[in-house]
């Protein structure tokens, strides 16, 4: 269909997105590469090549490493369930007819508006806090002692922040899915007698499939860098430390910019992994 | 009046220089920590201003530990961002000792360097050659409430020790009315709760090394230190002490749930300032406490302005820092805010000048905190560092934050103080060898 | 899915979804309705709702501490020319993937979103150096090119999504009328694009404002945005909670009453190929 014209014509196109692309990931990839291989560090004046893969080595054998792994994987995953179960059900409703519907999304979609830095600054400060948070005034109210969110539940109260950032976001994806959903199947379901139950598992969920794959895919990319909601809130303490949290402290806190290169080509390796893994189901959905 | 004077002198001078001639405008990037006595002089510019009409200043103004990491990543890169940046004790001499920071001799007349104090100067000096100025200075000490200790019919020392403060603690605690003990920091970093709690652990004979470079948290010392900590903060201590640091116990404070806090001798102007402070007539102050070995647990610490070799308005920016740390900035401060706010600690003159001390209660027990302090030999035992709630070496303030993490952990009731402490022992053992100690 | 429903079941619809947008919304509502309280008032026990002194106060402190107006506009522009920036790179492209799809397109999407696994914190040196290097940091225009690039698969990826659903026959129809590529793309994709174009930008927009790493990082004095103005206040000291609140209800107005007014052309296109 696609004549020789018009193919070199798209690739003209492609290139310069291409190009980009591809010196924003080579320059810095090969400098981090070179400088993981590297014992790279400024504060003491040493720059020196090469270690051989001495970084490696520490950088994994340090008991940090596994825990941050773990906790990045917690953390994600957790984000996900919540967004991903939260923004089904919230789709649904507001999907209902109701009074308002217009300025219910307003309000529903407001915290993606919000960035990183504060929403983490308002939810320690004026939230979470055990003395002047809102909810130790609500669990005072309730004749319960203020619940310490980010020493007592750390990873959760991460967690609770970040939901509420991408909750839109996954809430309007899956909202206008369901709104593509035909009505008449439904509604023919209902009659054959299927109870809500078996009419959301039989038909609402697969529709919703390709919906999810690209809210868990999009939010993943994005989640796996996490950094200003830790650095506000715990700063890595308490078991939030993330692989992300992991380099920041050797490139950044300890100035080990040799290791923490090190930490950041073993994260783009985990990463991919990751994205390789999600991406087949993606992409076997967007051929679908 | 004088410092009026010596302004308008100085701006009609050069008023008068350029009515002849265009003068080429040089900017500085000042970079500097987000506390009231910095964001005190950028209201107070307009003087500056007047004396140098030929220097535009331009601010950056971030949270602690934002700062220091662009400060850090800037200088180490060469970056030249910055023409002056705020810096503590900590960085100086590991800076200077990399040729990064421009030696502050030849400041212009009338600076007096030999003013500043001696503990200080010494903390930001290498080789005698000063190489930051001190903007302000600070040890730390005990803050009270004497109404508190009024009604519970006791009286704080002032040199107490640790029996004295958990006697006190105990005895003023509330918590139905919300009035805890005591408020110590427990946020980890090295420039938070691992500031607090190396001081207290030199006042118990422990040491982050010895004179090999072997770390000391298997010792007892540190095991007594944490206990005692743990046994004031989970007793008498407020909810939620593993996320509080600086700011956050001042306002707890401030807001009169705090009977005692120990910390920083700067809060001393902010507790009796009536505009913020809910207890500013009831503050009462005492010496760090120690535990009859000799040392007190109260640190050493100097915000201050250094001059990054890379600096492309060098002359500029040595112009700044002459005028924000001079003797006139303080007359400005004085005599626009009152006494009490000038920054403290840093200059003798200022200690001898009886307004101020009529002004500032506190400000014969700074004085002495400060100079009780001393950072050539912080410990009871020797040790091959130098610094009294850090250890001046490039590795620590990763170390130091690693540490505070599985200290505050133990705080927060994640693991106990034997736990906390094997692993700090373990990683700091391993970033040592790493480093080649 | 809508269907016709009973008064009762709306009602009961309209009071969950009120309720639960809310609670949603609770945060930044008590964020705006603290920034007017005085600081005593901001941590009364038990919390004052709205009866309090309202007062601007806070918003007269924060202002005089910080020049806002110039933090707005560094925001602006580099926000808004990341975004259009990064339209004109990847409409071509998106285009040409979805209408002349190679063997290798779906690949060489893939790999462009693989693009964003780079951690920012460990890139943070190399990019520094060579920002130093090129003698551009601290400036808009280093801003726009990185944050162009950091958001630029994510908006390929979804231009693509929509460009795919525009339907193939239209264009066949109109080569066979002899239109030319250029008469293609300007009389037939564009008004059928630009809803999915509009959205796109919305998203980027939001994107760009928000990101905090590099706005962070790469910046000083000059072109610093209001992700670096909000650094001045996380951890002021004493009594903070009132101002805290003004200065991020000033970092987020703008944004948020944008995405307010435009939450329709937002979210028409915001679907990333996921409604078959």
């Amino acid at each position: 269909m696609a004549t020789q014209h018009s193919r070199s014509a798209a690739r003209l196109m492609m290139a310069p997105a291409v190009i980009l692309l591809l010196g924003w990931m080579l320059v810095p990839l090969v400098m981090t590469l070179y400088f993981s291989f590297m014992d790279y560090r400024p504060l003491r004046g040493i720059a020196e090549c090469c270690v051989g893969f001495q970084n490696y080595e520490r950088f994994i054998t340090s008991s940090s490493f596994a825990d941050s792994v773990g906790v990045t994987l917690i953390m994600v995953g957790g984000i996900l369930a919540i967004t991903v179960i939260g923004g089904v059900l919230l789709a649904m409703l507001l999907d209902q007819p109701m009074w308002g519907q217009g300025i219910v999304r307003i309000l529903v979609i407001a915290p993606f508006f919000v960035m990183p830095t504060v929403s983490a600054l308002v939810w320690k400060n004026m939230f979470m806090d055990p003395v002047n948070g809102v909810l130790a005034h609500v669990w005072r109210f309730f004749g319960a002692a203020p619940h310490d969110w980010l020493s007592q539940s750390p990873l959760f109260s991460i967690i609770l922040i970040v939901s509420w950032q991408w909750l839109p976001f996954a809430t309007l994806i899956l909202l206008t899915a369901i709104q593509s959903l035909d009505s008449e199947q439904l509604e023919a379901s209902e009659m054959d007698g299927a109870g809500f139950l078996s009419r959301f598992w039989f038909i609402v969920l697969p529709h919703l499939a390709r919906a999810i794959t690209v809210v868990v895919l999009i939010q993943t990319i994005f989640l796996l860098s996490i950094f200003a909601e830790i650095f506000v809130t715990t700063q890595g303490s308490f078991g939030t430390r993330t692989l992300t949290y992991l380099i920041y402290q050797r490139v950044l806190e300890s100035q080990n910019v040799g290791l923490g290169s090190a930490g950041g080509i073993l994260a783009v390796i985990l990463a991919n992994i990751i994205a390789i893994f999600l991406m087949r189901i993606v992409g076997r959905n967007l051929d679908a | 009046m004088n410092t009026k004077l010596r302004a308008c002198l100085g701006a009609c001078a050069v008023g008068a220089l350029s009515a002849g001639a265009a003068w080429a405008e040089t900017t500085i990037t000042v970079a500097t920590v987000n506390n009231g006595d910095m964001i005190r002089m950028q209201g107070l510019m307009d003087d500056f201003n007047a004396q140098h009409p030929d220097i535009k200043v331009e601010w950056v103004t971030l949270e602690e530990n934002v700062l220091r990491q662009r400060v850090t990543q800037d200088i180490a890169t060469n970056g030249g961002q910055f023409d002056v940046m705020t810096i503590g004790t900590y960085e100086v001499p590991i800076w200077a000792g990399q040729d990064w920071l421009v030696p502050l001799t030849d400041m212009p007349e009338g600076y007096d360097a030999d003013d500043f104090l001696p503990a200080i100067a010494g903390g930001l000096s290498k080789d005698g050659t000063l190489y930051a100025a001190p903007f302000y200075g600070e040890s730390s000490m005990v803050m009270y409430r004497k109404d508190l200790m009024e009604k519970a019919g006791m009286e704080m020392p002032e040199a107490p020790t640790w029996d004295d403060i958990k006697k006190a603690a105990e005895a003023m605690t509330d918590k139905e009315a919300e009035v805890y003990g005591i408020c110590l920091r427990g946020k980890a970093g090295w420039g938070e709760n691992m500031a607090f709690l190396s001081a207290m652990a030199n006042s118990y004979g422990a040491r982050w090394f010895d004179e090999d470079w072997k770390a000391q948290f298997d010792q007892p010392e540190w095991k007594a230190t944490l206990d005692t900590y743990m046994d004031l903060m989970t007793n008498y201590g407020p909810p939620g002490a593993s996320t509080n640091g600086f700011n956050e116990n001042l306002s707890l404070f401030q807001q009169g749930k705090c009977g005692m806090w120990i910390d920083a001798t700067v809060a001393a102007s902010f507790v009796t300032n009536p505009n913020d402070s809910s207890v500013a007539d009831q503050v009462g102050f005492a010496l760090a406490p120690d535990n009859g070995l000799g040392k007190r647990g109260n640190w050493l610490w100097a915000w201050s302005l250094g001059i990054p070799a890379g600096s492309d308005a060098k002359d500029a920016a040595k112009q700044f820092v002459a005028w924000a740390t001079s003797k006139d900035y303080t007359a400005l401060v004085a005599s626009k805010e009152g006494w009490a706010n000038v920054p403290p600690g840093t200059r003798t003159s200022l200690y001898e000048n009886q307004e101020y001390l009529d002004a500032a209660p506190f400000a014969k027990m700074t004085l002495d905190s400060i100079n009780s302090a001393d950072p050539t030999a912080p410990t009871v035992d020797p040790v091959p560092y130098t610094g009294v709630q850090f250890v001046a070496i490039p590795e620590f303030a990763g170390i130091g934050t690693q540490v505070g993490q599985e200290f505050s952990a133990a705080l927060a009731g994640q693991q106990t103080v034997e736990q906390a402490l094997e692993k700090a022992q373990a990683l700091t053992t391993d970033e040592m060898e790493a480093a080649g100690y | 899915m809508a269907r016709a429903s009973t008064p009762q079941k709306k009602a009961v619809a309209t009071v969950a979804a009120w309720t639960i947008g809310l609670l949603i919304f609770f945060p930044i509502l008590w964020t705006i309705l603290t920034s007017f309280k005085t600081e005593a008032d901001a941590i009364a026990n038990p919390p004052k709702v709205l009866f309090f002194d309202w007062t601007l106060e806070n918003y007269g402190v924060v202002q005089e501490r910080s020049d806002y107006a110039r933090y707005l506009w560094n925001s602006i522009v580099i926000a808004g020319g990341s975004t259009l920036l990064g339209l004109i790179v990847a409409i071509p492209a998106a285009w040409s993937m979805a209408f002349v799809p190679g063997k290798r397109t779906k690949d060489v999407l893939m790999w462009m979103l693989s693009t964003k696994m780079l951690p920012a914190v460990g890139v943070l040196y190399p990019i520094y150096l060579v920002m130093i290097r090129l003698g551009v940091l601290d400036t808009k225009g280093a801003l726009i090119v990185v944050l162009m690039l950091i958001n630029l698969p994510i908006i390929i990826w979804m231009l693509y999504t929509y460009f795919k659903e525009i339907p193939g026959e239209i264009l066949e129809a109109a080569r066979m009328d002899g239109a030319s590529l250029r008469e293609e793309i300007l009389y037939i994709l564009t008004p059928m694009a630009v809803p999915g174009i509009a959205s796109t930008l919305l998203l980027n927009i939001i994107l760009a404002w928000n990101e905090a790493f590099w706005t962070l990082n790469l910046t000083a004095a000059k072109a610093a945005p209001l992700t670096a103005f909000i650094a001045s206040y996380s951890s002021p000291e004493g009594l903070f909670y009132a101002k805290l609140s003004a200065a991020s209800t000033m970092a987020i107005a703008p944004i948020l009453i944008m995405g307010w007014f435009s939450q329709k052309q937002l979210v028409r296109g915001l679907t990333f190929g996921a409604v078959k």
